[in-house]
Parts: structure tokens; sequence; C-alpha cells
């Protein structure tokens, strides 16, 4: 019994952690699928809307739910202007030149938010306190849940987002056929726009929520985005339900390293495990085979 | 139809009649040259430096060049995006930091240890990611990457964890301690002419050919009858030799290795440099060295601003400049001695 709530207590705190990788990942796929780029910049707006949300607490007293969704505005609207700023400018974009870009956009992202928020560790409570529920046995602290739901909300939102509104089928147009989406009068570089800011507010979103966890600091945005490209490459990329399958679980592989293996390895071991899935298959989990012409 | 033909003979080495016998490599190049003339250039820099510090500098710049030039070749020269230089960095310089500490190796021997313990991990790692295209690749490098920092962070007893690798012994000549800048720098002047040159003759053999042509499109190669899983792999494991090398000497010189110095961020800022320098272009990585050793010690002055600005240079120039300062540069030269074609390989 008590082996069964420790799996179950595991299996929370991955699924927990793996739901911040999926919101990581659907960041990745969205600029992805617009770009075909990968977008350095996604950690640091995890790690943006977790600190501007802190400095909103403690600035404003407000309750954290209403600084978190401050945060997620701030923090959509700064995705929305660094791509305007910095990748519509590009004469000839290349999905190359663009990650190269994101990789600066990332140092100057970081930089900014050390120097306006500073470099202490941030962190306020969760949205119902630091109460600890207790779920079939296993204590699990409720912000968990509360990641759970929020995530899974998301999920469903970006879902009908991208199958039933005009602007979510004009992205999937657009990434579909570039030219074919033009002659039918979508805006390519509009839908750049449109996707930096939503892979913004997936990533502003994780952050605000995890931080009531982990704490946060200017500098926790690289590994999180390191993570969440992972997942998004496990799922397969440019694929919304693959990146949920690879952020959970890369979530519960690390959990289980960590509470199986050992704490100090978990990285390692669920890299090692990443690598063989992706030798075993080369598109990822859910990702189809592109079939290339010369 | 016979021009096909013939080169897919050519490149399994089968052509024996008809042909007359080809010259292999044109041994001397305009290029060797100009390669020669540059690297006297630079012997003169310890005497015209001011001081110790300066001289340092020169030290790490040539040390970036052996890490800037390899990856060059593999990202610009065959096409492959590779974020795990970092990590076969570190594997030259713990390897051989770790044998000279525990076990009191010599350098001279430390060091091509750690070139072939950088050069076997690569074809482990390679055989299976080498398959992966594009972005898969890029991720396959990175956890690979991932997996070594944790390695270099955890086993303690022989890494010396995140406090780093203490008491490395320098390189010594007969008794003489190679410890000081000024004689360091010789050593590194030395191998950054000798792996500049060895990429040259690479890239202008038929090995070098056979890249540019994978570089531009595999299938196509392939249909021509370059093997280019083999070509990838060749490179890919040189290259990480060549990194070795780079960490091999960066460790003696420093006397010390931490973990941070191999991590992911190295791995994306040695491809940043490689695309500011000039990507696939001979003399870009020296651009690219330079920034990459100057800038943040120009910028050090202003404190936390530093990051700041450097990313904020890095995206003008690549909004300005996407072919890098090499293609700058000769853009403007070609503008300068009115020659038509502007672009090409330097």
């Amino acid at each position: 019994m008590d082996n069964a709530s420790t799996v179950l207590q595991l299996l929370f705190s991955g699924i927990g952690t793996g739901s911040i990788y999926a919101l990581v990942a659907v960041g990745f796929n969205v600029i992805f699928k617009s770009t075909d780029a990968i977008n350095f910049s996604q950690g640091e707006w995890v790690m943006m809307g977790g600190m501007v949300a802190a400095a909103t607490v403690t600035a404003s007293s407000s309750p954290v739910w209403l600084a978190c969704l401050f945060a997620v505005l701030v923090v959509t609207a700064v995705g929305l202007v660094s791509e305007r700023l910095v990748i519509l400018p590009i004469a000839k974009p290349t999905p190359l030149l663009i990650t190269l870009i994101s990789i600066g956009l990332a140092i100057c992202t970081k930089s900014a938010v050390m120097l306006t928020l500073g470099k202490n560790p941030a962190g306020y409570p969760g949205f119902a306190g630091d109460a600890l529920v207790t779920v079939a046995g296993a204590t699990v602290h409720s912000q968990t849940l509360w990641i759970l739901v929020i995530t899974a909300a998301f999920m469903v939102l970006a879902h009908l987002f991208f199958e039933k509104t005009v602007l979510g089928k004009a992205l999937r147009a657009a990434a579909a056929d570039r030219d074919a989406a033009a002659l039918v009068g979508i805006k390519a570089r509009s839908t750049v726009m449109w996707s930096f800011a939503i892979a913004a507010m997936a990533g502003a979103i994780a952050g605000t929520i995890i931080t009531p966890l982990t704490l946060t600091s200017y500098d926790a945005g690289t590994m999180l985005g390191f993570k969440g490209f992972s997942a998004a490459m496990l799922g397969g990329l440019g694929n919304l339900y693959g990146s949920l399958l690879g952020g959970l679980l890369l979530g519960v592989l690390e959990a289980f390293a960590s509470g199986y293996i050992s704490s100090h390895f978990k990285d390692a071991i669920a890299f090692v495990v990443l690598l063989l899935i992706l030798f075993w298959r080369p598109v990822g989990l859910i990702g189809k085979p592109v079939v290339e012409k010369v | 139809m016979t021009g096909m033909n013939d080169v897919m003979d050519r490149s399994r080495g089968r052509i024996k009649s008809a042909a007359p016998p080809r010259r292999a490599v044109r041994r001397f190049t305009s290029d060797h040259a100009l390669l020669g003339g540059v690297w006297l250039v630079l012997a003169a820099y310890p005497f015209v430096a001011p001081n110790d510090f300066l001289v340092s500098l020169g030290v790490l710049f040539f040390i970036n060049l052996i890490l800037i030039a390899s990856l060059n070749t593999l990202m610009g020269f065959c096409g492959q995006i590779s974020l795990s230089h970092g990590a076969f960095y570190g594997l030259g310089a713990y390897t051989s930091g770790i044998l000279s500490v525990k076990l009191g190796v010599d350098p001279w021997i430390g060091v091509p240890a750690g070139m072939l313990v950088a050069a076997l991990s690569a074809l482990v790692i390679g055989l299976p990611a080498l398959r992966l295209r594009g972005h898969y690749l890029a991720m396959a490098t990175l956890g690979f990457n991932a997996i070594l920092t944790v390695l270099f962070n955890e086993l303690v007893g022989l890494t010396g964890g995140p406090n780093g690798l203490l008491g490395v012994a320098p390189f010594s000549i007969g008794g003489l301690d190679i410890a000081t800048d000024d004689r360091v720098f010789w050593l590194v002047w030395a191998c950054g002419g000798l792996v500049m040159l060895s990429i040259l003759n690479l890239v202008k053999s038929r090995v070098g050919r056979a890249l540019s042509a994978l570089a531009t499109s595999e299938i196509g190669a392939d249909a021509l009858g370059v093997n280019c899983f083999r070509y990838k792999l060749v490179v890919f494991v040189l290259t990480a030799a060549m990194a070795g090398l780079a960490g091999g000497l960066y460790v003696h010189y420093n006397q010390y290795a931490s973990p941070e110095t191999f991590g992911y961020f190295t791995s994306v800022m040695l491809v940043v440099m490689v695309a500011l320098g000039g990507w696939g272009r001979y003399w870009g990585p020296l651009f690219g060295a330079l920034l990459y050793t100057a800038v943040p010690e120009a910028l050090r002055s202003l404190g936390d601003f530093e990051l700041f600005l450097f990313g904020l240079c890095m995206i003008l120039v690549l909004l300005f400049f996407p072919g890098g300062i090499a293609a700058a540069v000769s853009t403007l030269g070609n503008r300068l001695f009115g020659k038509k074609k502007a672009g090409g390989r330097a």
C-alpha cells in the first residue's frame, strides 16, 4: 500500500511538471508551425511570466490569480512586440536565421528581466494558498491540481481555437501552405506575429502556475525552454497533441528517475531515454515523416 | 549521362582506365599562402600587446578559433547543426585534466587521449544521431550535451563537481613549464594554425567537394553516389577531436576546469559565433573567434548591461549581415576592388 502511494505521488508530481513542459512545448510548436524555426526565447517567456507575477504580488498585494492574469497579458504583449521588432525586419527570413535571432532575443529578454526585476529568486503562494491535499493516499500540493486543471483547460481551448475560430484556421492554413494561404488572403507575416503572441502566452501561463511550487529567477528560463523543446521533439515537432504527450512523458520519466534511481542523475536519465526514443522513432512519437525532395 | 557515371565511379574510387590519372589534391593554393601570411601577422601579437592580460586574451582567441573553425566545418561545409560541441570541448578538457590530476599523466599524452575520447564519443553518438535530420539532430546533440553536463557536475570523485577540477599541471618541455601567457601563446598559435591548415586541406580535397554537395542536397548527393552518412560521420568525429584538442589546451592553460564552461550555453554560443563570423566561409571563424573573445571583455565595464548589449548586437549583426562578418567583408572587398562576382566560399 505504501509502495502504491509512492508511485501515485511520483505520478502526480511527474504529471504536474510534465504539464508545464507540455505548455512550453505548445509554444515551440506554434512558432515552429508558422516559421519552421526553433524559438530560443520560449523559455525566457516562461521565466518572465513568473517574475512579472511575483513582482505584481509584492508591489500591489493583489490576489495571486489577478497578478498571474496580468503577467500573462504583459508577456503575451512582449511576445507580440518582440516579433514586430526583431523578426519582421528580417529581409529574407530563413528558419535558421530566425532561430539564431531568437537566441539574441532570448539573451535580451533574460537580461531585461534581470535589469528591471532584479537577480533575487521570487515566488508567491499558490492559488489556494499552500494547502496540501490527500488524493488516494498520496499527499499533493494543491497548486499541482491547479496546474493539471489549467493545463487541461488550455489544451481544450487551444484545440477549439485552432479548429473553430477564423484566426486559428488562418494560422493552420498558413502553416500548411504559406503561398496557398496568401492566395486566399491570409497575410503570412501577421500569422507569424500571432504565433509569437500565442507562444508567449502559453509560456507565461506555464511560468505563472509553476512558480508557487519551484520559485523562479531571471536565469531559470533556459532550462525550462530546453525541457519544453525536448518535450516538443519527443512528441513530434509541429503537433499539438504530441506536445501534451511528450511533456507528460518527460515529466513522469524525470519524477520516477529521481524517485527510484537518483535525483542527481534525473536529467541525465531522462535525456538518455529521450535519445533512445528519438533514435527509435526519428520523427517523435506521433510525428509524421516528411518526404524530402531534391 | 557519361558525366554522371564518371562522378559515380570516382566517388567510389573505382575508376581505373579511360581517364588519365587525376592529381589527388592541389597541394598549395592561394588560400595556403594567405593562411601562412595571416599566421605570421598573428605571431607579432605578443610583441605589440601592451600587457599580459591582452596576451591571455590572445591565448583564448586561438582556443576559441579551434572550437569555432571545427564547428564551422561541420555546420558550414557539411550542413549539420550540432549542439554538442561544448560537450566534446569538455571531454577533451576533463579527460586530460583528470589524467593529469589523478594519475600524473603528462599533458603531451593527456591531450591526445582527450582528443581520442572526444572522437570516440562522437562516433558512438554520431552513428545513430547523424541519421536524424535538421532539428532532430540538434535535439539529439543537445541531449548528449545535457547528459555530459550532469556527469561533469555529479561525478564529484573524478571531476570535482560544481567546484571544478583543481590542480591541473601545465604543459612543459624538458623541465620548462609552459604556464605563462606568453609561452602558452606559441603553443595555441601553432595548434590553431595546424587546425586551420587541416581544415583548408579537407575542404580543398575530394572529401570537401563531397561535403559541399551533401550540404546543398543530401538526397542529390546520395543519388550521385556520395556516401553522405559516412562523410558526415567522419567530419563529426574529426571536428569532435578538434574540440577535444581545444579542451586539452584550455585545461592545461587554466590549470582548472569547471562544468559551466562546457554546458548548453557554450554549445549554443559557438553555433551563434559560427553564424556571426560567416557560415560556411573558411575565414569566417577568425571573425567569430575575435567577437567571442573580445566583445564580452569590451562590454565588461558596463556590468549588468553587458548581456543585454551582447544580445542586441547579435540581433543587429544578423539582421544587417545575415551572411556573417566574412560575407560583409568579402562584399566590401569586391566593391572596393571592383570585382563583379560577389559571394562564393571565401
